[in-house]
C-alpha cells in the first residue's frame, strides 16, 4: 500500500508539470501586449512598459518564464520565489495572487462541499429507491428525471431555480452571500444536480447488477434481513464505482463553478478565473488554475488509494 | 483503408491467400453478430425511434432552416428586424415573440439549430477519430507507445472542459464556428481515448485476435478489421452522449461571453442577451432553452439506447 501510494505520488509530478505547462502556454502565449492595453488610451513611454515587463518577466523565453513562475529558476535579485515557494506572484495593479484565492477559496470550497454532499445523499439515495426495485414507479420516475436534468443546460436550470425558488416563492436567497450559509443552498444544490443526476444512475446501475450476485443470494439464504442485505452488502459493493465518479467530477465541479458563481453572483474563484480571463490578468489565472489542477490531481489520488479500503479485494502490489 | 484483402495477402504461398480470407470471413461474421443483434434490438426500440426522429428534424432545420419557415406567417428573415416590435410577446404572427431588436423569434430560433449541430457533432466526429486512432494504438502496442499516449491522456485530463475552454477560447480574437469546435475538441478526447484504450487491452488477446494473428494477419488489418469492430462500442455509445453534452458547453460558451459572436445566431447567445430581463420577457429564454434542451435530450436518450443494444450483458 505505501509503496503503491509512493508510485502514484511519483506518477503525478510529471502530470503536474505538463497541466500547468499547458495553462501557462495558454495564458502567455496569447497575442497581444496585456502591459499596452493595461494603459488603454493614455500615453505611456517605452521605459515604463519596458520596466513593467521585465518585472513580470515578459521579456524572458516562454520556458524561462514557466520556470521563474514555478520557482525552480531564479528570479534576479529574488532567488528562488515560485509556486513552490508559496508565491504565487502578484497581478498587474500589485496584488498578490495568494491573497485573492485566501479571499476567494473559502467561498468556492464552501459551495464544492455543500454539493458533494448534496449529491451523494441525494443521489445515492435515489439511486438505491430505483436499483433495489428494478422497473417499479420509483424506478421510473429516478430515469426520467436524472434524464431530464442531464438534457437541460446548467445555466438554464440555474436561471429557472433562482426564478421559481428565489423570486418567485422566496425560499432562497436570489444572489450573494448575505446570509450565510443558507445563501449557499440554492447554488450548490444547482451545481451538483447533473453530478446528482450521474450518481443515482451509477447507483442504480450497480445495484441492478449487484442484487443478482451470489452472495446476496447466500445472505438472504441463511436468514438475514433484506435491509441488512442491501445496507451491509448490495450497498457496499455498489458504491465502489459512484465514489470513483464523485472523485473525478470534482473537475467538472469546479467547471460548472463558474457559471453556477456567475448567475448566483458569488465570490469565488470561478467568477475570479472569469474575470482575470476577460481583463488578461495572467497570474492569476495560472495561479487558480494550478491550485484547482492540484486539488484534483489530489482528489483522483485519494479515490485510488479508497479503492482499497471499500473493495478488499483490490490488492496494490 | 489500404489494408484490402488482395493486397495484404502474402502473394506465393495458396495456403496464404486462403488464410487471410478466412480470417476476413471471420472478422466479418464476429463484426456481424455484435452490430447486426445490435441493428434489430434498436428497430424495435421506441426511445430510439424517438431520438433518431428528433435529431434528424433538428440536423434538417440545421442544414434547411427555410424547410421550417416556408409556411410560417411571421417574418422569415432572421436579420430584418424592426426596433418597435422589440420584445413583442408571442402571437399568431409571431409564435416565439420577439426579441430586444425586435427580430422574429421563432426565425432566430429554426435558424439557432444550425451551430449546435455543427459543433456537437463535429466536435465527436474529429474528437473520437482522435481517441479512436491513438487510444487503439496505446492499447494494442502497450510498453512505451501506451505510457507515453496515457501521460499526455492524464495532462490533459487535469484540466476541466470548460475551464480550458474559457481560457482558450479568450486568447483567440476572432471566434467562429471552425475556432469553436478546434478548442472543444482539444478538451474533449480524453475520456474517449482512455475508453477506446481499455476496449483494445480487452480484445487485444481475446481468442479471435490470436487466430487472425496465427493465419498471418498484418498488425494495421487487426487493428482494424478485427479489434475495432469489436472495441469501439463504448467510444460511440459515449460519444452519441457526448454530441448532447458538447452542445450544452457550446451554449453555455456564448452565454458566457466566450464563445461564438455576433452576429451569429446560436441559443447560447440568444439567451445571454436576454437573461437580465428575463422576469419581464421570459419567452425568450424559455424558446431557445427548450430547444436546447429537447436536442440535447434526444443525443442522451439514443446514447442509452445504444449502451443498451451493444452491451452484450444486458441482454
Amino acid at each position: 500500500m505505501g509503496k503503491y501510494a509512493a508510485r502514484r505520488m511519483l506518477q503525478l509530478i510529471p502530470v503536474f508539470f505538463g497541466a500547468t505547462l499547458l495553462i501557462f502556454a495558454m495564458v502567455y502565449l496569447i497575442p497581444g501586449d496585456p502591459v499596452r492595453a493595461l494603459f488603454g488610451e493614455r500615453q505611456v513611454s517605452q521605459e515604463t512598459l519596458d520596466a513593467i515587463r521585465d518585472r513580470y518577466n515578459l521579456n524572458d523565453p516562454f520556458l524561462v518564464q514557466y520556470g521563474k513562475y514555478m520557482g525552480v529558476i531564479p528570479d534576479g535579485e529574488e532567488g528562488l520565489s515560485g509556486v513552490f515557494q508559496g508565491d504565487f506572484g502578484e497581478d498587474f495593479r500589485g496584488r498578490a495572487v495568494w491573497d485573492i484565492m485566501k479571499q476567494r477559496f473559502p467561498v468556492t470550497i464552501r459551495l464544492t462541499v455543500v454539493a458533494i454532499i448534496v449529491q451523494s445523499v441525494i443521489g445515492i439515495t435515489a439511486g438505491v429507491l430505483a436499483g433495489i426495485r428494478r422497473n417499479s414507479f420509483m424506478d421510473n420516475l429516478v430515469l426520467v428525471s436524472t434524464t431530464a436534468i442531464v438534457a437541460i443546460p446548467l445555466f438554464v436550470m440555474e436561471f429557472g431555480a433562482q426564478l421559481g425558488f428565489g423570486l418567485e416563492l422566496g425560499w432562497f436567497p436570489i444572489a450573494g452571500l448575505r446570509q450565510g450559509w443558507f445563501s449557499y443552498v440554492l447554488p450548490s444544490i444547482m451545481l451538483a444536480i447533473i453530478s446528482l443526476a450521474y450518481v443515482a444512475r451509477l447507483t442504480r446501475t450497480s445495484i441492478v447488477e449487484n442484487i443478482r450476485a451470489d452472495y446476496v443470494r447466500t445472505a438472504k439464504a441463511k436468514g438475514m434481513s433484506s435491509q441488512r442485505v442491501v445496507g451491509r452488502h448490495v450497498l457496499r459493493n455498489s458504491l465502489i464505482p459512484v465514489v470513483t465518479f464523485i472523485g473525478v467530477d470534482f473537475g467538472a465541479l469546479l467547471g460548472g463553478a463558474i457559471v453556477t458563481e456567475t448567475i448566483f453572483n458569488l465570490p469565488g474563484v470561478g467568477r475570479a478565473v472569469f474575470e482575470a480571463v476577460n481583463q488578461r490578468e495572467g497570474a492569476v489565472v495560472v495561479g487558480i488554475i494550478t491550485v484547482l489542477v492540484i486539488i484534483f490531481l489530489l482528489a483522483n489520488l485519494l479515490v485510488d488509494l479508497f479503492y482499497g479500503v471499500l473493495d478488499p479485494r483490490i490488492r496494490y502490489e | 483503408m489500404s489494408s484490402e484483402p488482395g493486397t495484404q495477402a502474402p502473394q506465393p504461398a495458396d495456403t496464404g491467400d486462403v488464410s487471410a480470407g478466412a480470417a476476413t470471413g471471420g472478422g466479418e461474421l464476429r463484426e456481424a453478430g455484435l452490430w447486426k443483434d445490435a441493428w434489430r434490438q434498436l428497430r424495435r426500440n421506441p426511445l430510439f425511434l424517438a431520438s433518431s426522429f428528433t435529431i434528424a428534424v433538428f440536423g434538417l432545420m440545421a442544414a434547411f432552416p427555410r424547410l421550417f419557415l416556408w409556411f410560417y406567417p411571421g417574418n422569415s428573415s432572421p436579420r430584418s428586424c424592426s426596433l418597435s416590435n422589440s420584445v413583442g410577446r408571442p402571437s399568431a404572427t409571431a409564435w416565439f415573440g420577439f426579441d430586444l431588436q425586435g427580430c422574429d423569434y421563432y426565425t432566430q430560433v429554426v435558424y439557432g439549430a444550425k451551430v449546435s449541430m455543427i459543433v456537437g457533432i463535429a466536435t465527436v466526429i474529429v474528437a473520437g477519430s482522435i481517441a479512436v486512432v491513438f487510444g487503439s494504438l496505446a492499447g494494442y502496442y502497450g510498453g512505451n507507445i501506451d505510457t507515453l499516449i496515457s501521460r499526455i491522456t492524464d495532462i490533459w485530463f487535469g484540466i476541466p472542459l470548460i475551464l480550458g475552454a474559457i481560457v482558450f477560447l479568450n486568447a483567440i480574437g476572432e471566434r467562429g464556428l471552425f475556432q469553436v469546435t478546434l478548442v472543444l475538441v482539444a478538451f474533449s478526447w480524453m475520456t474517449m481515448l482512455r475508453l477506446m484504450r481499455s476496449a483494445t487491452i480487452e480484445k487485444r488477446d481475446a481468442d479471435f485476435v490470436d487466430a487472425a494473428r496465427a493465419l498471418g494477419a498484418s498488425t494495421s488489418r487487426i487493428i482494424i478489421k478485427h479489434i475495432l469492430p469489436n472495441a469501439i462500442a463504448p467510444v460511440i455509445v459515449y460519444g452519441t452522449i457526448f454530441v448532447g453534452i458538447v452542445i450544452s458547453v457550446e451554449a453555455t460558451l456564448s452565454f458566457l461571453g466566450v464563445g461564438l459572436q455576433l452576429p451569429a445566431i446560436t441559443w447560447g447567445l440568444m439567451i445571454n442577451s436576454s437573461f437580465r430581463r428575463i422576469l419581464q420577457v421570459p419567452h425568450l429564454l424559455i424558446f431557445p432553452g427548450v430547444f436546447l434542451s429537447i436536442v440535447v435530450l434526444a443525443f442522451i436518450v439514443m446514447g442509452d439506447a445504444l449502451r443498451d443494444a451493444l452491451d452484450p450483458r444486458l441482454r
